[in-house]
């Protein structure tokens, strides 16, 4: 079954380590592009995935459109007789406040929601960021070298996917007091995540490692570190993004989660979990505050796994890009 | 075979004591003090000192986790003189809120915990290979582009989502379903399974998505082997080939995930025990968060980590019994 890595990339191909290596990358790049933009399904989540980013790194200037700041309370716009609720059907979705305001402070929900994805998309790409980097190392690390550095990597592979990761980031995160809740979310999400990459990248460098291109490369007198990132790397990487993908909407949900049971982001700063852990209270006399932020996310889970999948099926050896939704 | 289980079982014992170890180290180096919890606010440094004494934490790490595991083994006694209280077998330490040993307290709230998994697991399985299979062995058609895309939509519901809406449709606006309490199955099967019905499917509903894409994606694998081919050239019948052949070899792969979920479920249904206030492992484990119980949350940890290592084990040992392939 020939895939796109292995018919084009730098172990099927005649590409030498230290020559050239552009010509037939770009060509594999542009072959991937073709194919991805051939599904009606990856464009939509591309479409969706684009978006939702400029919005987070655009809040300050969307909220400023929208007229209220993210920790602004509005008392016009509840209720008080009727318990804080907002004015209006809807969740007091208005002209004014475009997605109704939170009940009891009226705080605006389009501006919470905006700086809410910041946190979270934030804290998600950070974590799959640190788990890929130390995912890589490790994974590439304990297939190359074999032997015994293979043997403590993996076992502490086997370890970490051996602890109960959602309670255990629950009892971690609840217990740290006084520091920066989002490098803390990052660094645990991250500590139960890393097995995952690394064992994907150690098949595939443990199926790299005696083709004959990354040898020429060794017996030419290459360094360990130049064989691993110019050889092995590259060969390694198309099923990493694939994966790396697909890492994203565990991680949001990790975030929303965690923020959810109250440990994760702490109010007043929003985040997607944090948010639909406030409205939990109100949802059933104001189901508009619980539906807009979960939508949200829902919605980019959604768009990552579908151009995860995608990813997956073009570049992961083992799906053969032939059969299509897999 | 014994040499094989030998080893696993030690293995099991090494990951446990690392997983105990690592989870002792983060609660005992945090800034929050036990023995400041357990006294309370208005707490003297006399009072305070006396207290830390008490628990044993002035002594230092390594004697209280000696302690500790000691414990778990042998039970111990716990404090000295009046103020004294037994921990036996197996001693998971003392919940100083509750004037209770960690083992008992979990050991009541387990039956909520393993009712509410194994429904939901029964439930996933049930639906998750079914359309799974179905979708594999329609590939590319209609039913298998519809099944997919509602499972991909569905594996990005949160579960307090799916329960949220399930609450709001059921329970407030047609009023079908009572809100869940847990009635033990020994005094009231219609009534257990009644009270956790709403439970079941919202965390079933995540869990079967997911199933159909696993699923479905062995079961495509499977059925391209050319091993199903000689089946069918064969003569088999279609129904033989799928059922005999294609089946047992497609879901061994599934085995392994559905272990690990099974376990991590038992003691961490922490959102679904927390949204339908079922009095379980998990809920238990949150109430404890908040008002600082470590010893609770020390325990917790460590029942959910041996419920996986169990788990794995048991599977590795399943997968020869499935996959006649597999031998030790």
């Amino acid at each position: 079954m020939p895939t796109l890595t292995q018919a084009t990339g730098p172990g099927g191909g005649p590409t030498p380590v230290a020559g050239n290596p552009t010509e037939p990358e770009a060509s594999t790049w542009r072959l991937l592009r073709t194919q991805l933009c051939a599904r009606a399904s990856v464009r939509v989540s591309l479409v969706v995935v684009v978006l939702l980013v400029l919005m987070a790194l655009t809040a300050p200037w969307l909220t400023a459109l929208g007229g209220w700041g993210p920790e602004e309370f509005d008392k016009s716009a509840i209720d008080p007789y009727l318990g804080g609720m907002p004015v209006g059907s809807f969740g007091g979705i208005s002209t004014d406040h475009w997605f109704g305001v939170e009940p009891l402070t009226g705080r605006d929900l389009f501006a919470r929601v905006v700086y809410g994805a910041r946190v979270s998309l934030l804290i998600a790409f950070l974590a799959t960021t640190l788990v890929v980097v130390v995912g890589t190392a490790a994974g590439i690390a304990a297939g190359y070298f074999g032997g015994r550095v293979d043997t403590v990597l993996s076992r502490l592979m086997d370890l970490t996917m051996s602890f109960p990761a959602l309670i255990f980031m629950i009892a971690m995160m609840s217990v740290a007091r006084d520091v920066n809740r989002v490098l803390l979310m990052t660094a645990v999400i991250g500590l139960f995540g890393w097995p995952g990459v690394a064992r994907v990248v150690r098949g595939q460098t443990l199926s790299l490692r005696r083709r004959e291109y990354v040898e020429a490369a060794r017996l030419a007198g290459a360094s360990p570190w130049y064989v691993l990132t110019r050889a092995v790397l590259p060969g390694v990487s198309g099923p990493l993004i694939a994966y790396t993908t697909l890492l994203v909407p565990g991680m949001i949900s990790t975030e929303a989660a965690l923020s959810f049971l109250g440990v994760g982001v702490q109010p007043p700063t929003p985040s997607w979990g944090q948010l639909i852990a406030e409205s939990y209270q109100f949802y059933e006399t104001d189901p508009m505050f619980f539906i807009i932020p979960t939508t949200f996310l829902v919605l980019a889970v959604l768009a990552f796994t579908l151009l995860g999948d995608a990813l997956r099926d073009l570049l992961d050896p083992r799906t053969d890009p032939r059969s299509g939704r897999s | 075979m014994i040499r094989y289980l030998t080893r696993r079982l030690l293995g099991a014992l090494g990951v446990l004591l690392a997983v105990a170890a690592v989870t002792f180290l983060i609660f005992h180096v945090m800034p929050a003090d036990p023995a400041q919890a357990a006294c309370g606010k208005n707490c003297s440094t006399e009072r305070l000192a006396a207290v830390r004494q008490y628990m044993g934490l002035d002594q230092p790490l390594p004697v209280q986790f000696g302690a500790f595991l000691t414990g778990i083994f042998a039970g111990r006694t716990l404090g000295t003189g009046q103020y004294a209280v037994d921990c036996g077998f197996p001693c998971l330490g003392y919940s100083y809120a509750y004037s209770e040993p960690v083992w008992d307290l979990l050991v009541a709230r387990l039956p909520v915990s393993v009712s509410l998994a194994l429904g939901a697991a029964a439930l996933w399985l049930l639906f998750g290979l079914t359309s799974g299979v179905t979708a594999a062995l329609r590939k590319d058609s209609l039913t298998d582009r519809t099944l997919m895309v509602g499972a991909v939509t569905a594996a990005s519901m949160p579960v307090y989502f799916t329960a949220g809406l399930l609450i709001l449709l059921f329970i407030k606006t047609l009023e079908i379903l009572p809100y869940p309490g847990y009635v033990p199955i020994a005094e009231d099967p219609l009534g257990w399974a009644g009270n956790l019905l709403l439970p079941w499917c919202a965390l079933a509903f995540l869990y079967a998505a997911m199933y159909t894409r696993q699923s479905r994606t062995a079961m495509i694998e499977t059925m391209s082997e050319p091993y199903i081919r000689t089946a069918r050239a064969k003569g088999l019948p279609e129904r033989t080939v799928v059922l005999k052949h294609g089946l047992r070899a497609g879901l061994t792969p599934i085995l392994t995930i559905f272990g690990m979920d099974l376990a991590g479920l038992l003691a961490g249904a922490v959102i679904t025990e927390q949204i339908f206030g079922l009095p379980g492992v998990g809920q238990f484990f949150h109430k404890a968060l908040t008002t600082g119980d470590q010893p609770v949350v020390l325990g917790v940890t460590l029942l959910a980590a041996s419920f996986i290592v169990v788990a794995n084990l048991l599977v590795d040992l399943l997968y020869a019994v499935v996959d006649p392939r597999v031998r030790y």
